[in-house]
């Protein structure tokens, strides 16, 4: 099989799931800023996206998807390294032309699967998993912008971000930090590596990749720190309603 | 005005693939600048056999620029390049300052061993090209110069890619030990041509199946190559490979 036996079969490979996982991402992105304007509009999308058979088999082939990228990015630099042979240069000088994220990918790549651990942990357990296992307070479990404020704010949003607020929105700049040099990267070398770019495309390529992803990134940013330092959309009260008993002080904090 | 510079080389000594290998200085006094650098490689030998020393081997051959065997690693970069298009050969001491160390490395890549001190092995590259580097074409009666119209463009274009001379300095100079820039030249050199597009999908997938074989990596598009080669190839020779082989591949 070719995409497995041969170099440029493998970077298919990592291309098309790498452009599959950047079309996840604008399509997470673009949900994301629903929670800026309308509590409800967002619980509304995850009540969608909760437990149904779809967002069930939606959530698998993205598995199947992050799964392939990560096996292949370790088959790829093993094989890399062992290309390279065990000898170092005593001086080496980089060209300007060559971009620090192009020789790190697996590292920024690695950072990113470990922040997605904990997204995963923050958002997908608490919400997804405990409706799928219908643990207590499912209501409270399908309400996207509760679970927003719990993790970036960490309490009632009338009470100051506590120290857990902070810390985790810490972590996912630093999360969106890597992601950003990953895909800006990846993205025109993706291109690259189907066939699809040349000397003129090459540039702009580049320059795709450069606009594209800062605007994802921004777009996961201004929801994280805005919901750090406090801000709710105007029809909060109302989405949080029968949960924010619940809820304690609205929001359990962490 | 030429003026007479004081360097300091230090220089890779190495007995062959398995050795450990380790560097050794000389310092080469009152060096013309306007010496090239492979001279000035030649009398520092003169002067280590006069002192009774081993000389340092390296490889050369043309010493213009158009065979592609100079292949040294000097100061951190392939072929010492301080400008765009120049092979280690056409390298000259005013490049250096007075009372500089110099630093020079062989190639370091797995697919090209240490034969002896800076000198590699690089019949990989040969391999390579015997594996699809050709055309196959019927002798016989001359062609008509004008029977196969061929753009302005496309023969330029094919012209630049036929100008790699297999140095290697892509590979030296790849994180990955990659050696896509040399093939995708070599492959878009006929590519471009209607004379080449005949075996273009044979060609591609020979090609590439010898540098696996061979043990090169695989390019994750840092662009080091580019920015190293001597000739200027560009990537988009490695774009044009890839649409070649994934083409052929999909056809298969
Ligand atoms: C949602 C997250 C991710 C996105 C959007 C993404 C996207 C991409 C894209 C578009 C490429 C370019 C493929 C190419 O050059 O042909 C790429 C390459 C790469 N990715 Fe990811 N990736 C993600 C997560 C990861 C993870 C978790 C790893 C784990 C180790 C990883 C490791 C790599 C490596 C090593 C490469 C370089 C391969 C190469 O350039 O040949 N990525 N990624
Ligand atoms: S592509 Fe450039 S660096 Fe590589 S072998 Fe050809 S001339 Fe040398
Ligand atoms: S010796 Fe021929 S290119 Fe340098």
């Amino acid at each position: 099989m070719w995409l497995i036996n041969s170099s440029i079969g493998r970077k298919v490979v990592m291309a098309v799931t790498g452009i599959a996982l950047v079309l996840f991402l604008t399509f997470h992105a673009s949900m994301n800023v629903v929670a800026l304007i309308s509590a409800k509009g967002y619980n509304m999308i995850c009540e969608f996206l909760g437990a149904n058979w779809y967002a069930v088999a939606a959530t698998i082939g993205l598995a199947g998807l992050v799964a392939l990228h990560f096996i292949f990015a370790f088959i790829l630099t093993i094989q890399n390294r062992k290309a390279r042979g065990n000898s170092q240069y005593a001086v080496t000088n980089k060209p300007k032309k060559v971009e620090w994220a192009s020789q790190n990918m697996l590292v920024l790549g690695i950072i990113v699967i470990l922040g997605m651990g904990l997204h995963l942990f923050n958002f997908w357990y608490n919400m997804m998993f405990a409706e799928l296992a219908e643990t207590d307070g499912v209501a409270l479990a399908s309400n996207g912008v509760y679970h927003i404020v719990r993790t970036f704010h960490g309490g009632c949003p009338c009470e100051p971000t506590t120290g857990c607020g902070y810390a985790y929105t810490a972590i996912y700049l630093v999360w969106l930090c890597a992601l950003w040099f990953h895909m800006n990267h990846g993205i025109w070398s993706s291109m690259q590596t189907m066939g699809w770019s040349g000397k003129i495309w090459l540039n702009r390529w580049q320059c795709i990749s450069l606009i594209y992803t800062t605007v994802i990134i921004l777009m996961f940013v201004v929801v994280a720190v805005a919901f750090c330092l406090g801000y709710v959309p105007c029809d909060f009260k109302e989405a949080m309603g029968e949960c924010a008993k619940a809820a304690g002080s609205c929001c359990g904090g962490c | 005005m030429a003026k007479n510079i004081s360097v300091t080389v230090k220089f890779w000594k190495q007995n062959g693939p398995k050795d450990k290998g380790h560097f050794d200085t000389h310092e080469l006094k009152n060096i013309p600048d306007d010496t090239s650098f492979l001279e000035a490689l030649d009398i520092m030998n003169e002067e280590l056999i006069n002192e009774g020393k081993e000389p340092f081997v390296f490889d050369h051959d043309c010493r213009e620029g158009i065979c592609g065997m100079c292949s040294l690693y000097i100061n951190g970069t392939p072929h010492g390049k301080t400008e765009r298009g120049a092979t280690t050969c056409q390298l000259y001491m005013r490049k250096f300052k007075d009372g500089e160390t110099i630093v020079v490395e062989p190639w370091r890549s797995a697919g090209f061993p240490v034969i002896k001190d800076c000198m590699v092995d690089r019949t990989a590259f040969d391999k390579i090209m015997q594996a699809g580097g050709y055309t196959s074409i019927r002798t016989g009666q001359a062609q008509d110069a004008n029977s196969i119209l061929i753009s302005k463009e496309a023969a330029d274009e094919a012209m630049d890619c036929a100008t790699c001379i297999g140095c290697g300095a892509c590979v030296a100079a790849c994180k990955n030990g990659s050696a896509m820039l040399f093939v995708s030249s070599k492959v878009s050199q006929f590519a471009l041509l209607p004379q080449g597009q005949v075996e273009g999908a044979k060609r591609a997938k020979a090609m590439i199946a010898k540098m696996d074989e061979l043990g090169f990596g695989n390019c994750t598009n840092t662009r080091a190559c580019e920015a190293v080669c001597p000739k200027c190839e560009s990537i988009s020779n490695i774009a044009r490979l890839n649409r070649e082989f994934i083409c052929a591949k999909l056809k298969d």
